[in-house]
């Protein structure tokens, strides 16, 4: 049985084994290094966990990351794996993932790392659509450099270098996402394994660029960011579960909705019951209804944030466009020849 | 038809200057190809401006070509040309002060109108006034009678006047005997699907000849027999084609497929565009949003056993530098191109400098020490950019390969080496474990091959090779991060020993006397103009010695003892003395240096007095 039977393009011609694994043969003999209560436990924990049901052969995965705290997460894992510079892993990945298709790539990166130093190559591996998993890990702060706000950071922050509150306005990585052409954005929190677990089946088995956002909370620099969104007592009033197919409701009896206002063409909230509730659709070819959703959650409080898959549609991978040519070359052309290659057609002979 | 007097010579150098959009890069190829297959040595030089269309008729509008060409071996493009083709009173005014008196001005008059005088500041037409005296001008309305061969096409006056370059070739292709068949056979193909403007230019190449032929005008022509070269099969060749030709042959012969990760730079680009064409041999070519993403993507795909290869010019290198480093930290072979020009920042995109050594022997944070190989000529870059795959893979390192605009640009005859004598590289990929033994069995990625301190590489897919690697600083042998004082100085002194002990040929030197007391030192592009110099100096009586380094890091182990044989070591560069500065630390030697930083190659000539002047001190 190959990955393809299982439903996962996205990792077709990645070689699978027969060979039970369980979390430990995904753990390195590496000490972790992570403070004591950082959210990046529970998504290694949860990544370990996960990866056995892809039943790949661990040689053909490799974990590619920048820098950060959460890019320390490649040591890790007991695959191949890349610890980068900062900003880079994108870029780096895509030349791993093109060049050799028999691999399951993943990028770790930070939030200031994807976001920020390495803005530009997100958005770009995005757009090209190269088959690989990208996991944001968000903690709306820098962690390794102890503390200053990060593109993400809420307006007014206060750390060591905003001392009067950081003045500019963050970014939504997934509206980021998906208005860079990304063909599968989700967003996912540390501390729910299950979400987690589920929301990674999917980007694994989606075959091109996904890119999964992961609420972590860093204890040290920014502790309790997302607790809004992990507390009993607040969650349910302010969370957004998306669900491919089913209404967009939320609230602890699903007593609130969402539906489009005809006057704005956004959404807006409304009763549970409302007729008028939409329905998520993630494989939506025209990305405006998963933007309009991304667009819901307020930046600074987190009121209204949707967890879930935005967005899942095909689109063929860089990667296989560009072996497609290579094969094309190959078939229309026949193999390269070197001798005639070099010689070309204007030479002469000195005898 | 008069039978026309034929005066034989023994070298010529011609100079075709227009607009740029007068299409004098394809007459000076098309001429150059013809002189090629003559079997005359020869060596060009393209100039050009960074501007694709610069205003029409201005003096930075101009755009040239120069041909050297000889029935003996010649070094470099020639000084300064015997004939100068000016379409335009712009391109007159720009390239007559290198024309020495006595030369062919070959000038089209149809441009030289009062508006287009004025524009670049001729008072008096100089076809007129008199200021042309001492030379042997041809004032000939090429556009005009390039219009009246082509009147049966019925194509627009603009149409029709484009071809008058092919008229221009047509004409110089008689005056020195070159055959046009081969020009027309490349416009066949050129213009294979747009008939009218393929039979104008054939039309056009072929009045030019025929006009030469017939007029008055033109009471000789000139011979100039085929030079003795070696014998075999040869082709005239680019830098950036050499360049481009021997990284498809470096992954043929590793049987590691290449990967280019690149991002658009004058004068690189064309090696993206020539290696883009070949996708049959196996190669991918990413056009990357920046230069650190193309070095990235060329790292990743190294990472995974391509053979990675990144091509920019200085400023992308600035770019480059950090994943340099990091390549330089997880002991990945990876191939730097950097086609030098002229600096700093945007500089002078479309000329040629050699003012990026520093920075790529320094140009990093930390110890990062990266290993330097630079072309001689157009052709070595074949060579080089094998040798540059081959210490990549062999030692597990990045390496620049410093090319230049002169050598991108500029071209030569190449003896087309026989794919079955090419070098093969071998990558040799770890496949086992390699510490402990049993059940504690384990790959570590950092243990070294005793004689040349590669470390052991595995690929992702080797089963049980399972490792991870990063730009933290790694322990000896595992390769787990180190934070370790005494680790951290062993490994940095270890990759530096790595790439010292690289192993390059000695330095050989040319000093045919054997009584030489000054040794004249290149680098890089200069070897031409260096050689010619040295050959000036040489007839007029000078011991004069000559070596070239092709390998900057490491230098050949015998470097030191070359310098210091000699009193006096010149050093022409075209920078403000780089290597001259390196070697004086590294050798304390009192190298001299001659510095030029003018976008274009030295003269052989005033290189010639320069070698002179230090050698008459001695
Ligand atoms: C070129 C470069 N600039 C700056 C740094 C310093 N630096 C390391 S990590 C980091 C920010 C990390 O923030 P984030 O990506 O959010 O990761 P986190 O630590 O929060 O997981 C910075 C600025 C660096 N390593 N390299
Ligand atoms: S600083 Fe924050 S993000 Fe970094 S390891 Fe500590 S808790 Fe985690
Ligand atoms: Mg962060």
């Amino acid at each position: 049985m190959t990955a393809t039977d299982l439903g996962m393009p996205g990792l077709a011609g990645v070689p699978t084994t027969d060979v039970a694994q369980n979390k430990k043969d995904f753990t390195s003999d590496q000490e972790v290094r992570w403070c004591p209560g950082c959210g990046d436990y529970a998504v290694l924990a949860s990544v370990q966990g996960f990866l056995p049901e892809l039943g790949l052969k661990r040689e053909n995965i490799v974990f590619v990351s920048g820098i950060g705290c959460s890019s320390r997460f490649p040591y890790y894992m007991d695959t191949f794996g890349m610890h980068s510079i900062h900003g880079r892993a994108p870029a780096i990945a895509t030349g791993l993932a093109t060049s050799r298709p028999d691999l399951s790539v993943w990028v770790v990166t930070g939030d200031g790392d994807a976001l920020s130093i390495g803005g530009n190559h997100l958005i770009h591996v995005l757009r090209r659509n190269v088959n690989m998993t990208i996991l944001l890990f968000n903690n709306r702060i820098y962690g390794l450099t102890k503390g200053q706000y990060s593109p993400t950071s809420e307006q007014g922050k206060i750390t060591k270098s905003t001392p009067m509150g950081s003045l500019d306005a963050p970014f939504n990585p997934v509206s980021l996402a998906l208005g860079a052409e990304a063909t599968f954005v989700a967003r996912t929190i540390d501390s729910d394994r299950a979400h987690l677990t589920s929301v990674l089946r999917a980007a694994a088995a989606h075959r091109g660029t996904s890119l999964v956002e992961i609420y972590q909370n860093c204890n040290i620099f920014n502790d309790g960011a997302f607790e809004i969104l992990k507390n009993r007592d607040t969650r349910d009033e302010v969370m957004i579960r998306l669900e491919h197919g089913e209404p967009v409701r939320f609230g602890a009896n699903n007593e609130h909705g969402i539906r489009r206002n005809p006057a704005t063409s956004g959404l807006e909230i409304c009763s549970g019951d409302d007729p008028n509730v939409i329905v998520h659709d993630a494989q939506a070819a025209d990305p405006s209804r998963a933007f309009a959703l991304s667009r819901l959650a307020d930046p600074g409080t987190l009121a209204r944030t949707p967890i879930g898959i935005f967005r899942q549609v095909e689109r063929p991978t860089y990667g296989d466009l560009v072996n497609e040519q290579v094969d094309q070359a190959v078939d229309n052309q026949g193999a390269g020849d070197l001798a005639a290659l070099i010689t070309g057609n204007d030479t002469w002979t000195v005898e | 038809m008069t039978a026309k007097q034929v005066r034989e010579l023994d070298r010529v150098v011609i100079r075709f200057a227009g607009d740029s959009g007068d299409g004098m890069q394809l007459t000076g190829d098309r001429f150059t190809a013809e002189t090629a297959s003559f079997g005359n040595d020869l060596s060009t030089l393209p100039n050009f401006p960074a501007e694709i269309r610069a205003p029409a008729g201005t003096l930075p509008g101009v755009s040239s070509f120069q041909l050297h060409f000889a029935d003996h071996d010649i070094l470099t493009p020639g000084d300064a040309p015997d004939v100068l083709v000016a379409m335009n009173p712009a391109a007159l005014k720009a390239n007559l002060p290198d024309v020495p008196k006595g030369a062919i001005l070959i000038v089209d008059t149809a441009e030289f109108t009062p508006r287009a005088l004025k524009k670049v500041g001729y008072a008096t037409s100089p076809l007129d006034d008199g200021s042309l005296n001492s030379y042997q001008v041809h004032a000939l309305d090429l556009t005009g009678m390039t219009m009246t061969a082509l009147e049966p096409f019925g194509l627009s006056r603009k149409e029709a006047s484009r071809s008058k370059n092919m008229f221009a070739l047509g004409l110089l292709s008689w005056m020195y005997g070159r055959s046009i068949d081969g020009t027309v056979r490349f416009l066949q193909s050129k213009f294979a699907t747009k008939a009218d403007i393929r039979d104008a230019n054939i039309t056009a190449v072929k009045a030019g000849w025929n006009y030469g032929e017939t007029t008055e005008d033109f009471a000789v022509s000139y011979e100039v027999k085929p030079a003795p070269m070696p014998s075999g099969r040869y082709r005239n060749i680019t830098g950036n084609l050499a360049l481009s030709y021997g990284l498809v042959a470096a992954a043929k012969q590793s049987g590691m497929p290449l990967f280019l990760g690149s991002y658009p730079i004058t004068p690189a680009s064309d090696i993206l565009h020539e290696i883009s064409k070949h996708k049959r041999f196996g190669v991918r070519t990413f056009q990357a949003e920046d230069e650190i993403a193309g070095v990235g993507a060329a790292l990743g795909a190294s990472f995974g056993g391509s053979l990675g290869v990144t091509t920019t010019s200085g400023p992308g290198v600035a770019l480059k530098s950090e994943t340099v480093g990091l390549a330089v930290s997880l002991e990945l072979p990876l191939i730097i191109v950097d086609v030098q020009r002229g600096g700093p920042s945007t500089g002078l995109p479309t000329k040629t400098e050699q003012a990026d050594l520093l920075q790529a022997m320094y140009g990093r944070n930390g110890e990062a020490p990266v290993p330097i190989i630079a072309p001689a000529s157009p052709a070595d870059c074949f060579d080089a950019a094998l040798e540059a795959a081959r210490i990549a893979v062999t030692y597990r390192t990045p390496v620049f390969l410093l090319s230049d605009g002169y050598l991108a640009n500029g071209s030569e005859p190449w003896a087309i080496p026989d794919v079955e004598s090419l070098p093969t590289i071998e990558p040799d990929f770890a496949t086992e474990k390699n510490h402990g033994s049993g059940d504690d069995a384990e790959f570590w990625p950092y243990i070294r091959d005793p004689q040349t301190l590669a470390r052991a590489w595995a690929v992702p897919g080797t089963a049980g090779l399972e490792h991870r690697i990063g730009g933290l600083e790694k322990a000896d042998g595992s390769g787990n991060i180190s934070y370790d004082p005494t680790n951290h100085d062993y490994m940095v002194r270890t990759r530096q020993a790595k790439v010292d002990g690289i192993e390059v040929p000695d330095l050989e030197v040319d000093d045919p006397s054997g009584d030489a007391r000054l040794l004249v030192l290149g680098w890089g592009s200069t070897y031409g103009p260096i050689g010619a110099a040295v050959r000036r100096a040489r007839s007029a009586g000078h011991a004069v010695a000559q070596a070239h380094l092709r390998y900057l890091n490491p230098l050949p182990a015998n470097t030191g003892d070359v310098l210091r044989r000699y009193e006096r070591v010149l050093l022409p560069e075209m920078n403000l003395g780089q290597l001259a500065m390196l070697l004086r630390a590294r050798y304390l030697v009192d190298v001299i240096g001659h510095n030029q930083v003018r976008g274009l190659p030295f003269k052989a000539e005033e290189l010639a007095e320069v070698i002179m002047k230090e050698d008459d001190q001695l």
